[in-house]
Formats: C-alpha cells, structure tokens, sequence
C-alpha cells in the first residue's frame, strides 16, 4: 500500500467542488482511496482514519488544501495527483456553456412568453386538449398538430378559444403559415395578397406550391383541422379566420379550403363570405366548381385544389393566371407514357394503378378525379364502402393508400417525417404483375424530411430493376409538393426523381388526370 | 355570431410542445422558439387528471391560495429567546420525545432516529447506559411525537427531549411562535443519530453555558430578525439549508455585541462565540424555525392547495396542504443521490430524514439553489443545472418570493408556496438539499447530496383535496 499527502498551503477552494473531485479521484485504477478538502477538523480528522498524521497535519488549517491518497504503486498516486491539480485549475477558470445555447423548458408555465404569441402543440391526443387550455389561458393563439383529440375537447378548446379571442388551429392541423412563419408542415411562401384557411393540411401544401409556382404568395393560412366545418363544431375557427382576413389589410383574396361541410354551417361560410367586402375562392374538395352555391357574388367555387389556387391568384393579380398543366398537355404525357405501359395479363386493359400517399388530402383527390373519371379505386380511407379495403396491407385492383391514416402511424413516425416507410410496400406493389402504375407524393418543406426525394427515389430504381428482372412495363408518377424557397430544394429534389425515371408532376390534380387518361388506354398485347 | 380576434398579428414568438423535429424547423425560418421538454401531466394517469380538472380555473382556491400566500409573506419571524422545551413548546409532556417526520414508531424508526432517540433517554437520565435506553424506547414508557405537531422543527433525526434548549421565534405579524433546538455541528452529533458521551457531554454544555448566554444576549438585542438575514445570505451565496456559512456569520455580527455585554464569565462568552464560528451549520436550526413559523402562518385556511409541511423521518416522507388540516400525506423516505465522506458509500446511507425540508417549502434550500450554486456540485452538476433547479421549481408554486431574491435571476423572488395541483400536474417534485445519515445508530454524516419527496404525497393529497373541494 502506498500513501501520498500534499498540502497545498491558502488555496481554498468550495467543499461541494472537492467532493465531486474526490469522488473521480476513487474511481481512479490503483486508488483506494483519497481525500481532497480543505483542512477543517472533521477533513483532519478523516486523514488520520486514513492513516496519515504527523507535525505536518496538525498545523494546516481550513485555508488550506489537502490531498491524502492511498494506492497501490507510485504510479498510480501520480496520476491521480496530476488530476485532481488540472481539474483544480480547471475549476479556477471560467463557467461551463450551454452547449446548444438554446434554453429549454419543463412546462407551459415556466415559459416567459408574452400573449400574442402561438404555442405548437403535438403531445400526444390525450393530453392536447389540457395544454390547448392552458395557452388559451396565457393569451397564446394555439397550433393544435396533434390528433385522437376528441370531438368534445375540440368543441370545447375552441369555444374556449373563441371566448378569449384567440384561433384555435386544429387538432389535427398539419400546416398552417402566419405572418410568414410556417406551423407543422410549412411550405415557405413569398408574402403576398391571398389569405387562406384550410382544414387539411397537405391541401393547403399543393395550393401553396401552385400559388408560388404562378408568382403570387400569402397573407396568412390558417389552419382549422379537419372536423372544424363539422356541425358539431359549427366551422368556429373557421369563421374566426375570415374575420381576420376580412380585416386584414394585405389581405385582398380570402381563400377557404375544406371537405363539404354540413349545411347549416356551409351556409354560415358563405354568408360571412359574401358580407365580406373581398372576393373569395372556395374548394369543397370533391364538389365541382363553377359559380353555383348559395350566392354568387364574391365567391368562387373551385373543383380541385390546382383550380382553386389559380382562381385565387387570378384575383389577387393584375392579368389572368392559367392552369399549371393544361389538358392538352396531360395528354402528351399520357401519350408519351402509353409505350410504357403493361397491360394485365390476357386482357386489353392496362395494369392497375397502386398510389401511396403521404398526405391525406391528395389521396383523397385522386379517388375523387378517377371517380369522375368512371374509375373504382379502393382504399384504406375510401368513401364508398364497397371500395374499402378489408386489409389496409393488401391492395387490390386500383387501390390508393393514405399512409398517413392511424392504422399505419400508429407507434410509427408519419411518412411526412419518414417517407421511407412506404417503401418496402411500394416494392411489394413493384412485385405484382397485374400492377402498371405506381403513383406517389412526395411533400416538401419545413418540419418534413430533409431529403424525402432521395429516399423515394431509390425506391423507384428498385421498383424498375423488379420490373425489368420481370420483363414487364411499370410507369411512376410522383407528385412533388414544394416551393421554390423549400428547405429541400426544390429543383433538386425534382431532378433526384426524374434522374431515378419517375415522371414528375407538381399538381397532383394533374397526376390524377394523367392516370384517369392512362387507365382508359386500350392495352396492346 | 363570431368574435374578433385578439393580438393579432401574433407576435412571433412560438412556444412548442411535442415533437422537437417543429420546434428545430421553426427556429430555422428565424423564429424565437421557446422548447418545452413535454411530458404528460399526472404521469399521465387520468384519475389524477380527472382531479386536476375538476380544481380547475376555481377562484374560490386561489382566493385561498393568495391568502396563504399572503399569511407566509407577510410572517416576521423573530428570535426573541430561548427556553426549556418542556417549558415552552406547545403540548410537551415528560417522558415524551419529538422527532423530525411523520409520526412513527420505535418498530418503525431507521437507525440515525434510533441513536438518537437513545441518546436523547440517556441525556435526561431515563436509562444508564444505551442497551437499558432501547428497552425503555421499546417498552412504551416513552411517547413519541412530530415537532410539526408542537410548532416546532429538528434538522435530521430532530429530537427534542423535554429539557433541551430551544429557540423561540415569534412571527411579530400574527403571533405565533416556533421552536427548534441548537445546532450541536458536525461530526457526531445527537441530529446524525450518535450518542456516545462526547455527543451527551456536548449536549449538556449546550444546555449549561450556551444557551444561557445566548438567551441572555438574544434578550438585550431586543430580537433578532432573521427574515432579513435569510434575505441576505441568499445574496452571499447560502441558500440556507445546506449551506448556511453567510448567515451563521451575519447571526454573529447580530449577536456578539450583545453577548459581550452579558456579564457572564468571559471564558464562556469566548466559549460560546468559538462554537457559533465553528460550525457553519449553526443557522441552519434558526432558518428552519423561521420558515416554519412563515408557513404556519398559512396553514388552515379551507380550500387552499399550498403545501405548508414537508418532512421525513428517515421511513417516511409526509406533506401537510393548508387547506387539509392536520392530515399527514406520506411516502416512503426517498434514497439521497450525493456525495460521500471517504470511506463511506451508497450502502451506508439512511433514506431521506429530517425537517430541514422545511426551508424549501419556504421557498428556500433546495429552491434557491439558483443563490447557492457551489452546492450543485454534490451530484456532479453545472452551474447552468443549479439556475435550473431554481427554474423548475417555479413551475410547481403559486408566486414568486416578495422577500427572498436570486441575483442570478435578475433578483426574480424564489419559487415559493409549492401547489399539490402544479406537482401532480407537472410531474416536477420539490427539490431538497440535504445532508447524508449513515444508516445505523451512533456514526453520523456520511455525505451530502439532492433528494425529492415521493410521488406519492403528492398524489394522495391532491385526491384527497379534490374529495373534499371539487
């Protein structure tokens, strides 16, 4: 046993800081143990329990420092001496960072936020309705992305809401952009002269990137969630927003995107919208457009999320605004990809189609544009409920998936956060030779992935490579939601897909007409 | 009917609760994002939320609260003497002992108690040697009572026996009076559970020339105040329940002068001030009494959710709420995570004991660590984690201290009056500061470190007040 004591003589240092270092100093290889601290009696009196002693000892005090160790060679006494001195003089210089620089929080309350300003909440649903409540209470608008939130907490948080004067976007809320920030999912978007609310998320995403593809931007988008035209709820966020963007300056187009909402509170809209002093565009998604409804003054009823975004833009701008991809031009694509396509096996009509789909909305307009179209489409989220599929993991014919629905996220990230996910059954829908179109979303901007055109591209190439092992024909279509100031890049991503030999869209209205016109191709054998 | 819309445009600061993945993205496009580290209220238990919810937005409870609220704050508590315990302390009897915690039995108690519920029966001669004191413990001769019972506090093991000295401190505001022995210092000592005869020896000395002395100075300073020595040691680095070196030595500049002009012999008065300077811990039995006295004060009143006890008695941990009564809430005394003396380890300690804890419910100790950031050191910590401790614990009180400041803070009022409902809802137990008792009877301190009270508490508690209130 070897035994070391150093004295280091009016070098003071804190109890508590000696402590923590005397405890690193007996983890130490070949340290017994050890004393650092100031030499109080009780430290004094440690020392000699440890052995030490002598003339040397007695005469330090509590000003001076200590370091008695024991262990088993020399060596070892060294090196814990060398420690215990460079973390003392470590202990001297300055205080520690925070490594992140970013403060964090343990709850609402302890947040110094001022009223006015907006609290994102995506805890899970149980739980929102309580923390929607309490940022109701600290005069906070509140951005509600989580879902499973009851009917009745939703009624509730947003009468509450409404009380206080305050928005109650969602639950349920995938996107919304206020004041040029974006909520949730958020494509960035030049300010601008159109003001929306919308109840779906990804909805709102392709008109954002229609309006910025066609040079107009946004006031405000303001999300709603999905039931808010519901009669239950009676559209109360809803009309909150149009009154905001009724009196909102810039604001000079308002905007409502929404699946057809109950009658009584249809009415409701309408009327606010026609006692505006603004025009107004409408897209109850899966009504068609034109001028009919309940008035027909201001408002402009749209049939697809593309027309409903050129209307607004064609309103807020000076000249007239065309459609992104007009017929004649789908039907070069069509004709283009006709040499591409499979037909089934011992008939004349093409393979079926296979779409996955991130966002809900779009994969809810696909079913709607073939079902004008005379097509049958099953689905996981289909309306019909001859077309709903018994096995949201097995499609059949044509089928469309919303892989954004609870059956698929449950205890699993959403495939706006992980497209990757869909891609073993994107390969297993490659591997079905009675499949000749696959068709997929890819959605762009910010709190999505950071490169979900990289990730679905590589499975485009695995698709074609099953495809070609097969000796069979597979078209793919991906539509691609973004904007040009996307923190993803919006060009780039789009290159990513066509270098991977996926036909590129940025209107998923389009990409559904594509299809509607590729499926009604008589297939030569 | 629609209503229009207040403060907007927002202002474009952005609170975020859930997914960080929002919160990283929001601070990209140039937002002041503030984070919360979210988890579900109650630890997610819905008849805790259920309760939570039904004490909801009441105004009639936090009616209730501010003026508990308003009892504690407006407390002077003042030194105004010492005396006898039998003599002084409410409800004292012969043959009975306090002790620190919820009340226990001799079966029940942990080792340090034990110890020094034997020392205590040899100190007032009721058994000869330590084997006779555990038999008369044992045997039912002896009653065993909380100090929180009897308006007054012990650190650790806390025993009182009936002819000890005790501070008086009176709350000038309201009346009342709390009481707690004198600090015998470290090393062994009755407190850790010690009782050889050094420790008794010790004891009598306290009882024969210091506190005489003291009392006889506390009398001709005419009181003493201690609320404003808290509020200024706060601002020299103690936080006065784990460290109290600042304060035992602004109690000295208060006291000297007056013990010097007692005319007692000048060796004991010498006497007497070495052993003040001697111990940093002196203040320690002063700061307890002073925050019991505050909180008394705001104890009783219906319908309020402020918790006005926190103690352990080395088994259990048990709370008071102001507004259910003499009830005792109570958990298992919890495993303290700190630092060791050498030669001791985690095998050697004694859960969690004491009425120390009063200081945090004071708003002090463990709350105020923000002033007292060396002692975050005991668990290997940060600066930046001693300003946190501070932080979190505003989000389980009713106010912010009027008195008692952080300078670190920007003089902020420490977190005070700690809400059962802000506990159960946040998950987030009160912080303590507190010293380490070994296990078994006789040997003492063995380390130092952080703890917090049971859950359980604090769950049972909030039931019981939604019982009676909702």
């Amino acid at each position: 046993m070897f035994k070391r004591l150093t004295i280091r003589k009016n070098a003071y240092y804190d109890s508590v800081a000696l402590m923590s270092l005397a405890q690193e100093v007996q983890k130490l290889p070949g340290i017994t143990d050890a004393l650092v601290g100031m030499a109080t009696d009780l430290n004094k009196d440690s020392a000699r329990a440890m052995g030490f002693g002598g003339p040397e000892l007695e005469e330090v005090g509590p000003g001076d420092l200590i370091i008695a160790l024991l262990g088993d060679d020399a060596k070892s006494l060294d090196g814990a001496e060398k420690l215990v001195v460079a973390r003392l003089e470590k202990k001297a210089g300055a205080g520690k960072q925070d490594a992140r620089g970013h403060a964090t929080y343990s709850s609402l309350a302890e947040v110094p936020i001022g009223e006015g300003g907006i609290a994102a909440i995506s805890v899970p649903g149980p739980y929102a309705a309580r923390e929607a409540k309490a940022a109701l209470r600290r005069g906070l608008h509140v951005f509600l992305f989580s879902d499973n939130v009851s009917l009745e907490d939703e009624l509730a948080v947003k009468e509450m809401g409404r009380r206080e004067g305050l928005l109650v976007m969602g639950p349920d809320c995938g996107t919304a952009v206020i004041g040029g920030l974006g909520l949730g999912f958020a494509n960035k978007v030049r300010p601008g002269r159109i003001g929306i609310v919308a109840a779906s998320g990804t909805g709102l995403q392709q008109v954002l990137a229609v309006i910025d593809r066609l040079g107009e931007g946004i006031t405000h988008a303001i999300g709603t969630g999905g039931r808010d035209l519901r009669r239950e709820i009676g559209g109360i966020t809803t009309l909150m927003g149009l009154d905001v963007l009724e009196r909102d300056e810039s604001t000079k187009v308002k905007m409502v995107i929404s699946k057809p909402p109950h009658d009584d509170v249809r009415r409701r809209v309408i009327v606010a919208l026609e006692e505006g002093r603004k025009p107004a565009v409408v897209c109850f998604m899966g009504e068609e457009g034109g001028l009919s409804g309940v008035g027909a003054g201001k408002v402009r009823f749209a049939g697809s999320l593309e027309e409903a975004a050129v209307k607004a833009c064609s309103l807020a701008g000076e000249g007239g605004s065309r459609e992104i991809y007009p017929q004649e031009q789908i039907e070069a694509m069509a004709c283009e990809l006709a040499a591409g396509l499979a037909c089934r096996a011992g008939t004349a009509s093409p393979g079926y189609l296979r779409g996955l789909y991130g966002g809900g909305t779009l994969c809810e307009e696909t079913m709607a544009v073939l079902a004008r179209a005379g097509i049958d489409v099953y689905s996981n989220v289909a309306w019909r409920p001859e077309l709903f599929l018994e096995d949201p993991e097995t499609s059949q014919a044509h089928t469309c998936i919303d892989m954004g629905d609870d059956y698929f996220t449950r205890g699993r990230p959403h495939p706006m956060l992980e497209p990757g996910l869909r891609v073993p059954r994107y390969l297993r829908e490659a591997r079905d030779p009675d499949v000749g179109i696959l068709l997929f979303d890819v959605v762009l901007g910010y709190g999505c992935h950071p490169d979900p055109a990289g990730v679905m591209a590589e499975a485009v190439r695995e698709a074609a490579e099953i495809a070609r092992r097969g000796r069979r024909k597979l078209v793919q279509i991906a539509v691609l939601v973004g904007t040009s100031g996307d923190p993803q890049g919006l060009a780039r991503q789009e290159k990513v897909l066509r270098d991977a030999g996926a036909t590129v869209l940025s209107s998923n209205q389009a990409a559904a007409k594509l299809v509607a016109l590729l499926l009604k191709l008589e297939c030569k054998q | 009917m629609v209503a229009t819309v207040k403060n907007w445009p927002p202002t474009g600061a952005v609170v975020n609760l859930g997914s960080s993945v929002f919160a990283r993205s929001m601070r990209d496009q140039g937002a002041n994002v503030y984070e919360v580290e979210w988890r579900p209220p109650a630890r997610g238990r819905l008849e805790l939320i259920r309760a939570l919810d039904a004490l909801e937005g009441r105004e009639d409870i936090d009616e209730a609260n501010r003026v508990a609220l308003e009892r504690y704050s407006s407390a002077q508590p003042v030194l105004v003497g010492i005396g006898r315990a039998r003599d002084v302390v409410p409800g004292f009897r012969d043959r009975m002992l306090l002790h620190a915690g919820p009340p226990i039995t001799w079966e029940r108690m942990s080792g340090p108690l034990r110890g020094a519920v034997i020392g205590a029966i040899m100190y007032e001669g009721w058994a000869g040697s330590a084997e006779e004191a555990e038999k008369v413990a044992a045997g039912g001769e002896v009653a065993f009572s909380p100090c929180h019972e009897h308006s007054a506090v012990g650190p650790m093991a806390g025993v009182v026996s009936p002819s000890m000295p005790v501070f008086i401190i009176e709350n000038r505001a309201a009346g009342n009076r709390s009481y707690c022995t004198l600090n015998e210092g470290l090393g062994k000592v009755l407190r850790y559970g010690a009782y050889s005869p050094e420790v008794l020896e010790r004891l009598r000395w306290m009882a024969d020339v210091l506190a005489p002395v003291l009392a006889k100075g506390i009398e001709l300073s005419g009181g003493i105040d201690l609320k404003s020595i808290i509020a200024q040691a706060l601002h020299m680095g103690d936080e006065v329940h784990n460290r109290n070196r600042a304060a035992t030595s602004l109690f000295i500049r208060a006291i000297a002068p007056y013990v010097i002009d007692t005319g007692y012999p000048l060796s004991d008065i010498r006497r007497v001030l070495e052993f003040i300077n001697g111990n940093d811990h002196f203040f320690l039995n002063l700061s307890m009494p002073a925050a019991k006295a505050m909180l008394e004060a705001a104890h009783g009143i219906s319908k309020s959710t402020m918790v006005t006890v926190m103690s352990r008695n080395g088994t259990d941990f048990g709370i008071k709420v102001s507004g259910l009564g003499d009830r005792w809430f109570t958990g298992p005394a919890q495993k303290v995570k700190g630092l060791y003396f050498p030669g001791f380890g985690g095998d050697d300690a004694n859960p969690d004991i004491g009425d120390s804890s009063i200081t945090e419910t004071a708003g002090l100790g463990g709350f105020a660590m923000a002033a007292a950031i060396p002692i975050v050191q005991f668990v290997g910590g940060t600066p930046e984690d001693a300003v946190g401790f501070s932080r979190r614990m505003y989000s389980i009180t009713l106010s912010e201290n009027r008195f008692f400041s952080i300078p670190v803070l920007g003089f902020r009022g420490t977190p005070t009056g700690i809400d059962i409902r802000k506990v159960v809802e946040t998950g987030i137990l009160p912080q303590i500061n507190t010293g380490i008792a070994h296990k078994d009877p006789g040997i003492g301190q063995v380390g130092a470190g952080l703890v917090t009270p049971p859950w359980e508490c604090f769950e049972k508690a909030l039931l019981a007040f939604a019982e009676r209130y909702a």
